[in-house]
């Protein structure tokens, strides 16, 4: 069922070797709100305040931004809005600039980052507003459960019962059949990424969980637990993109897109030969890497999508950092610490951050981001110099991977 | 919403009632759910449909405890990636069985059962759960062949 074309015939398909030659993607400006349940605030406001951050940090003019990408996964069902493109530029009075959503379900943020990337790279844009948003507290927590739902299968895996958390479970459930990982294992990337969002001043939980309360919370559908599980979460997050030519005219600390990359599997988990691998990240992974002419011990921190924790750990895994069946091992040891050899989301995750499913993608990009300028405060992994996000959409069926880079 | 039409389980009721799929002639794999293509051999490709013979082995399962509103008169309730013994995997219930007796490996076989209601006022869908083989064949509990090791 897997039809993996080899790096090189990827390479040649799309002359990716011509395309590095080219200038760079830069990131000058990064912005978020602070992600949580955000009774006072809609859609609207939150997205508005995190562009304007996004924009004073890069210190662009408005009338200078040519164009804007909004990542959003279902607007339409959590609030009743669609057209974000639209109503965004207005909301921001940022003139008849073409703007538009992309949806890869939690992959969209991700998704519009590559997107402005693409624009940029081909000279289409010159400066671009990146934004990634949701907000999903106005609709009560099984509403907001089967939105989530829609990026599986619905018709073959929703329909007969499956959630989003029991499809999740069949992977946690056979990860620990074939490798004997423990429920000690699921609970550690949450102890791990609330202690590091302890020091994230815009993440939705910054107390630190000890792992007994994690491995005796509510059974979500076994063996995962509530405290396994993302959050509910509004919030945005924005970045400002331009040409590499353009970016020491607006910043003394621009950082660099050295590749974007990414891969599709089957929609339903059930299609895929194995399910304690993550096909698409392992593949965008590999190109990305290849791309940006890196290995993977030449990255110093990671932001890896931990909508669940049994995902962190298959994609400490599929990234390269542990080997299959290792990542709880990893976590035991420490290497995914900030302070170990590589630390994987310094910033809570999307865990303890929160997830705002459309705004995810985005906002691990401006986690790297402050990394690599030296701007994460008592989070920063010292001398982060090349940085790496994996943002999966669905189980997996969607996996984009950026570096970065100073 | 759209899952509430009549129409989107109607078209699908021949799937869903006999599990029937397609099986390519070209490369000999069997799909579950019917595919419109198959991604092996794509425009080579020669789908028939074909009605699988509702046996297989649980891949992996779970036990849902948080349901949307349809599910919430059946939790909790087992879920599980069934293993057909043609070699495709399907999600569906796992029925007439203890919770705490499933487990990977176990044979099952397909079962007719209501799936779901869609609210109030909406659709009965019916469809395939899947049950242990041993209530009708008197086999001793958990004697499943184990399955072998990736």
């Amino acid at each position: 069922m897997q039809l993996m074309r080899s790096i090189d015939e990827k390479s040649k398909h799309l002359g990716k070797e011509v395309w590095k030659m080219r200038n760079r993607v830069a990131i000058i400006g990064v912005g978020m709100c602070k992600f949580g349940e955000l009774w006072e605030q809609n859609l609207k406001d939150f997205t508005l305040e995190a562009g304007m951050y996004a924009i004073f940090d890069a210190g662009v003019p408005g009338s200078d931004i040519d164009g804007m990408v909004i990542g959003n996964m279902s607007a339409g069902r959590f609030t009743g809005q669609e057209h974000l493109g639209a109503f965004a530029v207005d909301m921001g009075g940022l003139g008849d600039i073409p703007a538009y959503s992309v949806e890869a379900a939690c992959a969209s943020g991700g998704a519009a980052v590559r997107q402005a990337y693409m624009a940029i790279k081909s000279g289409e844009h010159k400066v671009m507003l990146v934004l990634g948003s949701e907000k999903m507290s106005d609709v009560n927590q099984t509403e907001a459960m089967n939105t989530i739902s829609v990026a599986s299968d619905w018709e073959w895996e929703g329909m007969f019962g499956a959630t989003f958390p029991a499809l999740y479970a069949f992977m946690a459930r056979r990860h620990m059949y074939e490798y004997g990982t423990t429920e000690e294992h699921l609970a550690m990337p949450t102890v791990k990424n609330h202690a590091n969002a302890a020091h994230n001043p815009w993440a939705q939980f910054q107390s630190p969980v000890p792992i007994d309360v994690v491995m005796k919370s509510g059974l979500l559908a076994d063996p995962l637990r509530v405290l396994h599980s993302a959050p509910v979460t509004d919030g945005a997050a924005g970045l400002v993109m331009c040409s590499e030519d353009l970016a020491k005219k607006y910043s003394d600390t621009p950082v660099f897109i050295e590749a974007s990359d990414q891969s599709s599997d089957t929609l339903a988990l059930h299609d895929r030969k194995s399910i304690t691998t993550m096909n698409a990240v392992v593949s965008s992974t590999r190109y990305a890497l290849k791309e940006a002419n890196l290995e993977l011990k030449d990255i110093n921190v990671f932001e890896l999508h931990d909508s669940f924790s049994i995902g962190e750990i298959i994609l400490t895994e599929d990234v390269g950092i542990a080997k299959k069946g290792e990542g709880g091992k990893a976590l035991e040891e420490g290497i995914t610490e900030i302070g170990g050899k590589f630390p994987v989301n310094p910033s809570g995750g999307l865990k303890a951050r929160g997830h705002p499913v459309g705004a995810t993608g985005v906002a691990q990009i401006v986690e790297l981001a402050l990394q690599l300028r030296g701007d994460a405060e008592k989070r920063q992994v010292d001398g982060a110099e090349k940085a790496l996000a994996v943002n999966i959409g669905g189980t997996g069926a969607t996996s984009i991977v950026h570096i970065l880079g100073r | 919403m759209a899952e509430q039409g009549v129409a989107s389980v109607w078209r699908r009721i021949k799937a869903i009632y006999t599990i029937q799929g397609n099986m390519c002639k070209t490369c000999g794999s069997y799909y579950f759910p019917p595919r419109p293509v198959c991604p092996e051999c794509r425009r080579k490709g020669k789908l028939e449909l074909y009605t699988f013979k509702g046996l297989g082995t649980i891949y992996s399962y779970t036990v849902v405890r948080q349901a949307p509103e349809d599910f919430k008169r059946q939790m909790p309730y087992v879920i599980a990636q069934v293993e057909l013994d043609e070699g495709t995997r399907l999600t569906a219930q796992i029925v007439n069985v203890d919770i705490e007796n499933v487990e990977i490996g176990m044979r099952v076989r397909a079962c007719f059962r209501k799936i779901k209601e869609f609210g109030q006022g909406g659709i009965i869908a019916y469809g395939y759960k899947f049950e242990p083989t041993m209530k009708v064949t008197g086999h001793k509990e958990k004697s499943s062949p184990k399955q072998k090791e990736p």
